[in-house]
Protein backbone atom coordinates (compact mmCIF):
# COMPACT_ATOMS: atom_id res chain seq x y z
CA UNK A 1 0.00 0.00 0.00
CA UNK A 2 1.78 3.11 -1.25
CA UNK A 3 -0.11 5.56 0.98
CA UNK A 4 1.13 3.77 4.10
CA UNK A 5 3.35 5.82 6.40
CA UNK A 6 3.92 2.76 8.58
CA UNK A 7 2.40 -0.62 9.38
CA UNK A 8 0.94 -1.68 12.72
CA UNK A 9 1.75 -5.41 12.79
CA UNK A 10 1.16 -6.36 16.42
CA UNK A 11 -1.18 -5.33 19.20
CA UNK A 12 -1.96 -6.67 22.66
CA UNK A 13 -3.69 -5.82 25.92
CA UNK A 14 -3.63 -7.02 29.51
CA UNK A 15 -7.16 -7.53 30.81
CA UNK A 16 -8.03 -4.47 32.92
CA UNK A 17 -8.44 -5.05 36.66
CA UNK A 18 -9.58 -2.68 39.40
CA UNK A 19 -6.65 -3.42 41.72
CA UNK A 20 -3.29 -5.15 41.46
CA UNK A 21 -1.28 -6.67 44.29
CA UNK A 22 2.48 -6.34 44.26
CA UNK A 23 2.61 -5.72 40.51
CA UNK A 24 5.11 -3.34 39.01
CA UNK A 25 4.46 -1.18 35.98
CA UNK A 26 7.70 -2.51 34.51
CA UNK A 27 6.50 -6.08 34.90
CA UNK A 28 3.16 -5.29 33.27
CA UNK A 29 4.87 -3.51 30.38
CA UNK A 30 7.06 -6.59 29.88
CA UNK A 31 4.09 -9.00 29.77
CA UNK A 32 2.05 -6.93 27.33
CA UNK A 33 5.13 -6.34 25.15
CA UNK A 34 5.77 -10.10 24.92
CA UNK A 35 2.15 -10.61 23.83
CA UNK A 36 2.35 -7.87 21.19
CA UNK A 37 5.60 -9.40 19.91
CA UNK A 38 3.95 -12.82 19.63
CA UNK A 39 0.95 -11.23 17.93
CA UNK A 40 3.33 -9.69 15.38
CA UNK A 41 5.14 -13.01 14.88
CA UNK A 42 8.49 -11.36 15.60
CA UNK A 43 11.59 -12.23 17.62
CA UNK A 44 12.62 -9.83 20.36
CA UNK A 45 15.73 -8.67 18.55
CA UNK A 46 13.60 -7.28 15.70
CA UNK A 47 12.66 -4.39 18.03
CA UNK A 48 15.06 -1.48 17.58
CA UNK A 49 12.85 1.39 18.67
CA UNK A 50 11.00 2.04 21.95
CA UNK A 51 8.32 4.55 22.92
CA UNK A 52 7.03 4.54 26.50
CA UNK A 53 4.93 6.79 28.74
CA UNK A 54 5.79 8.60 31.97
CA UNK A 55 5.76 6.27 34.96
CA UNK A 56 4.78 8.48 37.85
CA UNK A 57 5.45 6.93 41.22
CA UNK A 58 7.75 4.22 39.89
CA UNK A 59 10.37 5.58 37.49
CA UNK A 60 10.39 9.40 37.50
CA UNK A 61 13.34 9.78 35.10
CA UNK A 62 15.31 7.68 32.62
CA UNK A 63 12.19 5.76 31.73
CA UNK A 64 13.28 4.44 28.29
CA UNK A 65 16.61 3.20 29.71
CA UNK A 66 14.86 1.48 32.61
CA UNK A 67 12.34 -0.23 30.33
CA UNK A 68 15.01 -1.17 27.74
CA UNK A 69 17.15 -2.76 30.42
CA UNK A 70 14.23 -4.70 31.88
CA UNK A 71 13.19 -5.98 28.45
CA UNK A 72 16.73 -6.67 27.28
CA UNK A 73 16.33 -4.25 24.39
CA UNK A 74 19.01 -1.98 22.95
CA UNK A 75 16.90 0.42 20.90
CA UNK A 76 18.38 2.83 18.37
CA UNK A 77 15.50 5.26 19.11
CA UNK A 78 13.92 5.63 22.55
CA UNK A 79 11.66 8.28 24.00
CA UNK A 80 8.95 9.15 26.47
CA UNK A 81 5.71 10.39 24.94
CA UNK A 82 4.00 12.54 27.56
CA UNK A 83 0.67 13.61 26.09
CA UNK A 84 -1.69 12.20 28.69
CA UNK A 85 -4.43 10.16 27.06
CA UNK A 86 -3.09 11.19 23.65
CA UNK A 87 0.22 9.43 24.33
CA UNK A 88 -0.78 6.11 22.68
CA UNK A 89 -1.87 7.54 19.32
CA UNK A 90 0.98 10.05 19.64
CA UNK A 91 3.42 7.14 19.73
CA UNK A 92 2.18 5.73 16.43
CA UNK A 93 3.10 8.67 14.19
CA UNK A 94 6.35 9.21 16.10
CA UNK A 95 7.28 5.60 15.42
CA UNK A 96 6.47 6.14 11.73
CA UNK A 97 8.56 9.33 11.66
CA UNK A 98 11.54 7.63 13.29
CA UNK A 99 11.30 4.75 10.81
CA UNK A 100 11.05 7.17 7.85
CA UNK A 101 14.04 9.06 9.17
CA UNK A 102 16.08 5.87 9.03
CA UNK A 103 16.60 5.80 12.79
CA UNK A 104 15.11 2.37 13.31
CA UNK A 105 12.95 -0.25 11.61
CA UNK A 106 10.49 -1.67 14.16
CA UNK A 107 9.16 0.20 17.20
CA UNK A 108 7.52 -1.12 20.37
CA UNK A 109 4.93 1.40 21.63
CA UNK A 110 3.87 0.44 25.15
CA UNK A 111 1.87 1.97 28.00
CA UNK A 112 0.66 0.51 31.27
CA UNK A 113 0.26 0.98 34.98
CA UNK A 114 -0.23 -1.02 38.13
CA UNK A 115 -2.86 -0.06 40.71
CA UNK A 116 -1.44 -1.35 43.95
CA UNK A 117 -3.05 -0.11 47.15
CA UNK A 118 -0.31 2.43 47.83
CA UNK A 119 0.16 4.63 44.81
CA UNK A 120 2.67 7.41 45.43
CA UNK A 121 2.36 10.38 43.11
CA UNK A 122 5.03 13.02 42.66
CA UNK A 123 4.05 16.44 43.99
CA UNK A 124 2.80 19.12 41.58
CA UNK A 125 4.23 22.61 41.85
CA UNK A 126 2.89 24.27 38.74
CA UNK A 127 0.25 26.87 37.80
CA UNK A 128 -2.72 24.47 37.83
CA UNK A 129 -1.75 23.44 41.37
CA UNK A 130 -1.25 27.03 42.50
CA UNK A 131 -4.32 28.61 40.89
CA UNK A 132 -7.01 25.90 40.58
CA UNK A 133 -6.59 23.51 43.51
CA UNK A 134 -6.96 26.13 46.31
CA UNK A 135 -10.48 27.00 45.07
CA UNK A 136 -11.69 23.40 45.35
CA UNK A 137 -10.94 22.20 41.82
CA UNK A 138 -8.73 19.11 41.99
CA UNK A 139 -8.79 16.41 39.35
CA UNK A 140 -10.15 15.93 35.87
CA UNK A 141 -13.83 15.41 36.80
CA UNK A 142 -14.37 19.10 37.52
CA UNK A 143 -12.57 20.24 34.37
CA UNK A 144 -14.74 18.06 32.14
CA UNK A 145 -17.87 19.01 34.10
CA UNK A 146 -17.06 22.64 33.26
CA UNK A 147 -16.67 21.73 29.57
CA UNK A 148 -19.98 19.82 29.64
CA UNK A 149 -21.85 22.65 31.36
CA UNK A 150 -20.50 25.10 28.78
CA UNK A 151 -21.75 22.86 25.95
CA UNK A 152 -25.20 22.62 27.52
CA UNK A 153 -25.38 26.39 28.02
CA UNK A 154 -24.21 27.22 24.49
CA UNK A 155 -26.20 24.62 22.53
CA UNK A 156 -28.99 23.46 24.83
CA UNK A 157 -27.68 19.89 24.81
CA UNK A 158 -29.33 17.72 27.46
CA UNK A 159 -28.34 15.20 30.11
CA UNK A 160 -30.07 12.51 27.97
CA UNK A 161 -27.92 13.43 24.95
CA UNK A 162 -24.77 12.77 26.97
CA UNK A 163 -26.20 9.67 28.68
CA UNK A 164 -26.68 8.06 25.27
CA UNK A 165 -22.91 8.04 24.80
CA UNK A 166 -22.35 6.19 28.09
CA UNK A 167 -25.22 3.82 27.25
CA UNK A 168 -23.60 2.84 23.93
CA UNK A 169 -20.19 2.38 25.56
CA UNK A 170 -21.72 -0.02 28.09
CA UNK A 171 -23.70 -1.76 25.32
CA UNK A 172 -20.55 -2.37 23.27
CA UNK A 173 -18.68 -3.55 26.38
CA UNK A 174 -21.12 -6.49 26.52
CA UNK A 175 -19.37 -7.81 23.38
CA UNK A 176 -15.89 -7.62 24.96
CA UNK A 177 -15.21 -10.16 27.74
CA UNK A 178 -12.11 -8.17 28.79
CA UNK A 179 -14.13 -5.00 29.50
CA UNK A 180 -14.44 -4.04 33.16
CA UNK A 181 -18.21 -3.50 32.62
CA UNK A 182 -18.75 -6.76 30.72
CA UNK A 183 -21.96 -8.17 32.16
CA UNK A 184 -23.04 -4.71 33.35
CA UNK A 185 -25.01 -2.88 30.66
CA UNK A 186 -26.52 0.52 31.46
CA UNK A 187 -29.66 2.09 30.03
CA UNK A 188 -29.98 5.84 29.54
CA UNK A 189 -32.10 5.85 32.72
CA UNK A 190 -29.37 3.95 34.60
CA UNK A 191 -26.84 6.59 33.55
CA UNK A 192 -29.14 9.44 34.61
CA UNK A 193 -29.88 7.70 37.92
CA UNK A 194 -26.20 7.25 38.75
CA UNK A 195 -24.91 9.80 41.28
CA UNK A 196 -23.85 13.29 40.20
CA UNK A 197 -20.12 13.54 40.85
CA UNK A 198 -19.60 17.11 39.67
CA UNK A 199 -22.64 18.60 37.98
CA UNK A 200 -23.64 17.94 35.26
CA UNK A 201 -21.44 14.78 35.18
CA UNK A 202 -22.94 11.47 36.35
CA UNK A 203 -20.82 8.61 37.67
CA UNK A 204 -21.53 6.39 34.64
CA UNK A 205 -20.27 9.11 32.29
CA UNK A 206 -16.81 8.91 33.85
CA UNK A 207 -14.17 6.25 33.15
CA UNK A 208 -13.33 3.80 35.90
CA UNK A 209 -9.59 3.74 36.75
CA UNK A 210 -8.10 0.28 36.30
CA UNK A 211 -4.72 -1.40 36.03
CA UNK A 212 -3.79 -2.58 32.57
CA UNK A 213 -1.31 -2.35 29.73
CA UNK A 214 -1.52 -1.99 25.97
CA UNK A 215 1.17 -2.38 23.34
CA UNK A 216 1.47 -1.90 19.59
CA UNK A 217 4.35 -2.81 17.28
CA UNK A 218 5.03 -0.50 14.33
CA UNK A 219 7.30 -1.20 11.37
CA UNK A 220 7.65 0.04 7.79
CA UNK A 221 5.12 -1.02 5.15
CA UNK A 222 8.00 -2.61 3.25
CA UNK A 223 9.13 -4.67 6.23
CA UNK A 224 5.52 -5.67 7.01
CA UNK A 225 5.20 -7.04 3.47
CA UNK A 226 8.52 -8.93 3.72
CA UNK A 227 7.39 -10.45 7.01
CA UNK A 228 4.00 -11.40 5.61
CA UNK A 229 2.45 -9.61 8.61
CA UNK A 230 -1.24 -9.01 9.21
CA UNK A 231 -0.73 -5.27 8.91
CA UNK A 232 -2.85 -2.19 9.51
CA UNK A 233 -1.52 0.99 7.95
CA UNK A 234 -1.03 4.49 9.28
CA UNK A 235 -2.42 6.75 6.55
CA UNK A 236 -2.55 10.11 8.31
CA UNK A 237 -1.86 11.78 11.64
CA UNK A 238 -2.41 15.13 13.30
CA UNK A 239 -1.44 16.56 16.67
CA UNK A 240 -2.15 19.77 18.59
CA UNK A 241 -1.49 20.94 22.14
CA UNK A 242 -3.18 24.15 23.32
CA UNK A 243 -3.17 24.52 27.13
CA UNK A 244 -3.08 22.66 30.45
CA UNK A 245 -5.70 24.11 32.82
CA UNK A 246 -9.31 24.43 31.69
CA UNK A 247 -9.31 28.13 32.62
CA UNK A 248 -6.73 28.71 29.88
CA UNK A 249 -8.61 26.78 27.15
CA UNK A 250 -9.05 28.78 23.91
CA UNK A 251 -12.56 27.28 23.61
CA UNK A 252 -14.74 25.28 26.00
CA UNK A 253 -16.77 23.55 23.27
CA UNK A 254 -14.23 22.77 20.53
CA UNK A 255 -10.79 21.32 21.16
CA UNK A 256 -7.39 20.73 19.58
CA UNK A 257 -8.67 17.48 18.09
CA UNK A 258 -10.40 19.60 15.43
CA UNK A 259 -7.19 20.70 13.68
CA UNK A 260 -5.58 17.31 14.49
CA UNK A 261 -8.35 15.40 12.71
CA UNK A 262 -8.35 17.86 9.79
CA UNK A 263 -4.64 17.22 9.29
CA UNK A 264 -4.99 13.45 9.64
CA UNK A 265 -7.86 13.33 7.12
CA UNK A 266 -5.98 15.59 4.69
CA UNK A 267 -2.84 13.43 4.88
CA UNK A 268 -4.88 10.30 4.26
CA UNK A 269 -7.00 11.92 1.54
CA UNK A 270 -10.25 10.89 3.22
CA UNK A 271 -13.10 12.45 5.21
CA UNK A 272 -14.81 11.62 8.51
CA UNK A 273 -17.75 10.23 6.53
CA UNK A 274 -15.46 7.55 4.97
CA UNK A 275 -14.69 5.86 8.30
CA UNK A 276 -15.75 2.26 8.97
CA UNK A 277 -14.87 2.64 12.68
CA UNK A 278 -14.78 5.58 15.08
CA UNK A 279 -12.34 4.77 17.89
CA UNK A 280 -12.75 8.00 19.87
CA UNK A 281 -11.07 8.84 23.15
CA UNK A 282 -13.77 8.84 25.83
CA UNK A 283 -12.55 9.80 29.28
CA UNK A 284 -15.99 11.45 29.71
CA UNK A 285 -19.12 11.59 27.56
CA UNK A 286 -18.47 15.27 26.76
CA UNK A 287 -15.18 14.27 25.10
CA UNK A 288 -17.01 12.03 22.61
CA UNK A 289 -19.63 14.72 21.98
CA UNK A 290 -17.00 17.37 21.27
CA UNK A 291 -15.02 14.98 19.05
CA UNK A 292 -18.05 13.99 16.95
CA UNK A 293 -18.73 17.69 16.37
CA UNK A 294 -15.07 18.63 15.80
CA UNK A 295 -14.75 15.77 13.27
CA UNK A 296 -17.55 17.30 11.21
CA UNK A 297 -19.77 14.24 11.62
CA UNK A 298 -22.53 16.68 12.61
CA UNK A 299 -22.90 20.44 13.08
CA UNK A 300 -21.55 22.11 16.25
CA UNK A 301 -24.03 21.41 19.06
CA UNK A 302 -25.74 18.64 17.07
CA UNK A 303 -24.28 15.51 18.65
CA UNK A 304 -27.52 14.66 20.48
CA UNK A 305 -29.42 14.29 17.21
CA UNK A 306 -26.45 12.33 15.81
CA UNK A 307 -26.59 9.91 18.77
CA UNK A 308 -30.30 9.30 18.11
CA UNK A 309 -29.84 8.88 14.34
CA UNK A 310 -27.34 6.01 14.33
CA UNK A 311 -26.58 2.52 15.63
CA UNK A 312 -23.10 2.49 17.19
CA UNK A 313 -22.73 -1.26 17.68
CA UNK A 314 -20.39 -3.54 15.67
CA UNK A 315 -23.20 -4.36 13.19
CA UNK A 316 -24.55 -0.81 13.19
CA UNK A 317 -24.22 1.88 10.55
CA UNK A 318 -21.69 3.88 12.65
CA UNK A 319 -19.51 1.55 14.78
CA UNK A 320 -18.14 3.61 17.68
CA UNK A 321 -15.72 2.34 20.34
CA UNK A 322 -16.55 -1.30 19.70
CA UNK A 323 -14.32 -2.44 22.61
CA UNK A 324 -16.65 -0.51 24.92
CA UNK A 325 -14.56 2.63 24.83
CA UNK A 326 -12.81 3.46 28.06
CA UNK A 327 -16.22 4.19 29.61
CA UNK A 328 -17.07 0.50 29.14
CA UNK A 329 -13.60 -1.10 29.10
CA UNK A 330 -11.99 0.80 31.98
CA UNK A 331 -9.18 3.35 31.85
CA UNK A 332 -5.75 1.83 32.49
CA UNK A 333 -4.28 5.30 33.05
CA UNK A 334 -2.20 6.41 30.04
CA UNK A 335 -2.71 3.05 28.35
CA UNK A 336 -6.38 4.02 28.06
CA UNK A 337 -5.62 6.02 24.93
CA UNK A 338 -3.84 3.04 23.42
CA UNK A 339 -6.94 0.85 23.79
CA UNK A 340 -8.45 2.84 20.90
CA UNK A 341 -5.44 1.98 18.71
CA UNK A 342 -5.45 -1.70 19.70
CA UNK A 343 -9.18 -2.00 18.95
CA UNK A 344 -8.73 -0.33 15.53
CA UNK A 345 -5.93 -2.79 14.70
CA UNK A 346 -8.19 -5.74 15.59
CA UNK A 347 -11.15 -4.39 13.62
CA UNK A 348 -9.17 -3.42 10.49
CA UNK A 349 -7.44 -6.81 10.21
CA UNK A 350 -10.57 -8.79 11.05
CA UNK A 351 -9.45 -10.16 14.41
CA UNK A 352 -12.08 -8.51 16.64
CA UNK A 353 -13.55 -11.77 17.87
CA UNK A 354 -17.22 -11.61 18.76
CA UNK A 355 -17.56 -7.98 17.70
CA UNK A 356 -16.13 -7.79 14.19
CA UNK A 357 -17.48 -4.91 12.07
CA UNK A 358 -18.44 -5.47 8.42
CA UNK A 359 -16.16 -4.39 5.55
CA UNK A 360 -13.50 -2.73 7.72
CA UNK A 361 -11.50 -0.26 5.62
CA UNK A 362 -10.72 2.89 7.57
CA UNK A 363 -10.65 3.87 11.24
CA UNK A 364 -10.40 7.21 12.99
CA UNK A 365 -8.47 6.94 16.27
CA UNK A 366 -8.29 9.88 18.65
CA UNK A 367 -6.31 10.52 21.79
CA UNK A 368 -6.89 13.29 24.29
CA UNK A 369 -5.00 14.48 27.33
CA UNK A 370 -5.32 16.88 30.27
CA UNK A 371 -8.36 19.17 29.90
CA UNK A 372 -9.25 18.66 26.22
CA UNK A 373 -5.81 20.14 25.60
CA UNK A 374 -3.47 17.45 24.21
CA UNK A 375 -4.76 15.88 21.01
CA UNK A 376 -3.66 13.26 18.50
CA UNK A 377 -5.73 11.91 15.61
CA UNK A 378 -4.81 8.94 13.41
CA UNK A 379 -6.37 7.55 10.27
CA UNK A 380 -5.65 3.84 10.00
CA UNK A 381 -6.40 1.69 6.97
CA UNK A 382 -6.79 -2.04 6.35
CA UNK A 383 -4.18 -3.89 4.27
CA UNK A 384 -5.42 -3.79 0.67
CA UNK B 1 -18.89 30.80 55.51
CA UNK B 2 -17.10 29.85 58.72
CA UNK B 3 -17.11 26.30 57.46
CA UNK B 4 -15.01 27.34 54.46
CA UNK B 5 -12.51 28.98 56.82
CA UNK B 6 -12.22 25.80 58.86
CA UNK B 7 -11.40 23.53 55.92
CA UNK B 8 -8.13 21.63 55.91
CA UNK B 9 -7.40 22.02 52.22
CA UNK B 10 -4.28 22.71 50.14
CA UNK B 11 -3.55 26.41 49.71
CA UNK B 12 -1.69 28.17 46.92
CA UNK B 13 1.86 26.93 46.23
CA UNK B 14 3.14 30.49 46.13
CA UNK B 15 6.36 31.24 44.24
CA UNK B 16 8.54 34.39 44.21
CA UNK B 17 6.78 35.76 41.10
CA UNK B 18 3.27 35.30 42.51
CA UNK B 19 3.88 36.74 46.01
CA UNK B 20 2.29 40.13 45.13
CA UNK B 21 -0.80 38.33 43.80
CA UNK B 22 -1.39 36.30 46.97
CA UNK B 23 -0.47 39.22 49.26
CA UNK B 24 -3.11 41.37 47.53
CA UNK B 25 -5.57 38.46 47.65
CA UNK B 26 -5.08 38.25 51.41
CA UNK B 27 -5.99 41.96 51.55
CA UNK B 28 -9.13 41.37 49.52
CA UNK B 29 -7.83 42.68 46.21
CA UNK B 30 -7.45 40.92 42.86
CA UNK B 31 -4.37 41.64 40.76
CA UNK B 32 -3.70 40.89 37.12
CA UNK B 33 -0.58 41.57 35.11
CA UNK B 34 -0.71 44.10 32.26
CA UNK B 35 1.62 43.82 29.27
CA UNK B 36 3.12 47.22 28.42
CA UNK B 37 3.76 46.18 24.84
CA UNK B 38 0.55 44.52 23.66
CA UNK B 39 -1.60 46.01 26.49
CA UNK B 40 -3.35 42.71 27.22
CA UNK B 41 -4.18 41.66 30.77
CA UNK B 42 -2.69 38.37 31.99
CA UNK B 43 -3.71 35.83 34.62
CA UNK B 44 -2.25 33.55 36.06
CA UNK B 45 0.93 35.61 36.54
CA UNK B 46 3.84 34.78 34.24
CA UNK B 47 7.45 35.83 33.63
CA UNK B 48 6.61 36.81 30.05
CA UNK B 49 3.44 37.85 28.25
CA UNK B 50 1.90 34.73 26.65
CA UNK B 51 0.53 36.90 23.83
CA UNK B 52 3.68 38.72 22.66
CA UNK B 53 6.53 37.37 24.88
CA UNK B 54 7.31 40.83 26.24
CA UNK B 55 8.93 40.91 29.67
CA UNK B 56 7.44 44.34 30.43
CA UNK B 57 4.66 43.27 32.75
CA UNK B 58 3.21 45.38 35.54
CA UNK B 59 0.72 44.59 38.31
CA UNK B 60 -2.69 46.18 38.10
CA UNK B 61 -5.71 45.95 40.36
CA UNK B 62 -8.62 44.26 38.56
CA UNK B 63 -12.17 45.58 38.77
CA UNK B 64 -13.30 42.38 40.45
CA UNK B 65 -16.12 42.07 37.94
CA UNK B 66 -16.61 39.19 35.56
CA UNK B 67 -18.91 36.74 33.87
CA UNK B 68 -19.53 33.07 34.67
CA UNK B 69 -18.31 31.08 31.63
CA UNK B 70 -19.10 27.70 33.16
CA UNK B 71 -19.56 26.10 36.56
CA UNK B 72 -19.87 22.78 38.33
CA UNK B 73 -21.51 21.83 41.59
CA UNK B 74 -18.97 19.44 43.10
CA UNK B 75 -20.52 16.54 45.02
CA UNK B 76 -17.42 14.35 45.16
CA UNK B 77 -14.36 16.58 45.57
CA UNK B 78 -10.98 15.61 44.14
CA UNK B 79 -9.42 16.42 47.51
CA UNK B 80 -11.00 14.88 50.63
CA UNK B 81 -10.46 18.10 52.61
CA UNK B 82 -13.37 19.64 50.69
CA UNK B 83 -15.90 17.00 51.82
CA UNK B 84 -17.31 19.03 54.76
CA UNK B 85 -18.66 21.77 52.45
CA UNK B 86 -19.74 19.66 49.47
CA UNK B 87 -21.65 20.12 47.36
CA UNK B 88 -20.02 23.44 46.53
CA UNK B 89 -19.63 25.36 43.29
CA UNK B 90 -16.52 26.18 41.29
CA UNK B 91 -16.62 28.17 38.09
CA UNK B 92 -14.68 29.74 35.27
CA UNK B 93 -14.73 33.49 35.69
CA UNK B 94 -14.03 35.62 32.64
CA UNK B 95 -12.79 38.86 34.14
CA UNK B 96 -13.87 42.13 32.56
CA UNK B 97 -10.15 42.72 31.95
CA UNK B 98 -10.05 39.67 29.64
CA UNK B 99 -8.37 36.68 31.28
CA UNK B 100 -10.30 33.72 32.68
CA UNK B 101 -9.62 32.30 36.14
CA UNK B 102 -10.99 29.34 37.99
CA UNK B 103 -12.55 30.32 41.30
CA UNK B 104 -14.87 29.33 44.10
CA UNK B 105 -18.44 30.55 43.52
CA UNK B 106 -20.27 31.45 46.72
CA UNK B 107 -23.97 30.61 47.10
CA UNK B 108 -26.26 33.43 45.97
CA UNK B 109 -30.01 34.04 45.96
CA UNK B 110 -30.51 31.72 42.99
CA UNK B 111 -28.85 28.82 41.25
CA UNK B 112 -25.77 29.73 39.21
CA UNK B 113 -26.19 30.02 35.43
CA UNK B 114 -23.69 30.46 32.64
CA UNK B 115 -23.61 34.16 31.79
CA UNK B 116 -24.16 35.37 35.38
CA UNK B 117 -22.49 38.67 36.24
CA UNK B 118 -20.09 38.05 39.10
CA UNK B 119 -18.24 40.18 41.59
CA UNK B 120 -15.20 39.52 43.72
CA UNK B 121 -15.94 38.31 47.25
CA UNK B 122 -12.70 37.81 49.16
CA UNK B 123 -13.32 34.72 51.28
CA UNK B 124 -11.47 32.84 53.98
CA UNK B 125 -10.94 29.34 52.60
CA UNK B 126 -8.89 27.02 54.76
CA UNK B 127 -7.48 29.91 56.80
CA UNK B 128 -6.43 32.11 53.85
CA UNK B 129 -8.38 34.89 52.17
CA UNK B 130 -8.72 33.93 48.49
CA UNK B 131 -10.42 35.71 45.56
CA UNK B 132 -13.79 33.95 45.43
CA UNK B 133 -16.77 35.27 43.44
CA UNK B 134 -20.50 35.66 43.89
CA UNK B 135 -23.41 36.48 41.57
CA UNK B 136 -23.93 40.20 41.29
CA UNK B 137 -27.67 40.45 41.88
CA UNK B 138 -28.36 44.15 41.40
CA UNK B 139 -30.32 44.54 38.15
CA UNK B 140 -28.45 43.14 35.17
CA UNK B 141 -30.43 39.96 34.71
CA UNK B 142 -29.17 37.60 32.04
ZN1 LIG C 1 2.09 41.27 25.46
Amino acid sequence: MTRSKAALIGAASLKPVRQTEGETTLGMLARVSARALADAGLEKDAIDGLLVGPQVGETPQHVPATVSEYLGLQPAMANVVDLGGASGPGMIWRAAAAISAGMCETVLCVLGNHRNAEAPRSPNRNPIREFDVPFGASGANISYALLMQAHMAKYGSTAEDFALIAHWARANAQRNPNAIFHGKPASVEDVLNSPIIASPLHLYEIVMPVAGAEAVIVTSAKRAKELGSRAVHLLGAGEKVTHRAVSQAPSLTSGPLKPSMERAFAQAGVTAQDMSLLSLYDCYTIMVAATIEDAGLCEPGGFGRFMRAHDFGPEGDMPLNTHGGQIGYGQPDLAGGMTHVVEAVHQLRGSAEGRQINNPRLALVTGNGATMSEAVALVLGADE
Amino acid sequence: MSELADLKVPGPTEIELTKPFWKAAAEGRLLVQRCEDCTKAILYPREICPHCWSEKLTWEQASGLGRLKSFSRVHKPGHPGWMPVSPYVVGLVELDEGPTMLSHILPGECEPAVGDRLELKPTNIGGRVLPAFQRKDQGENV
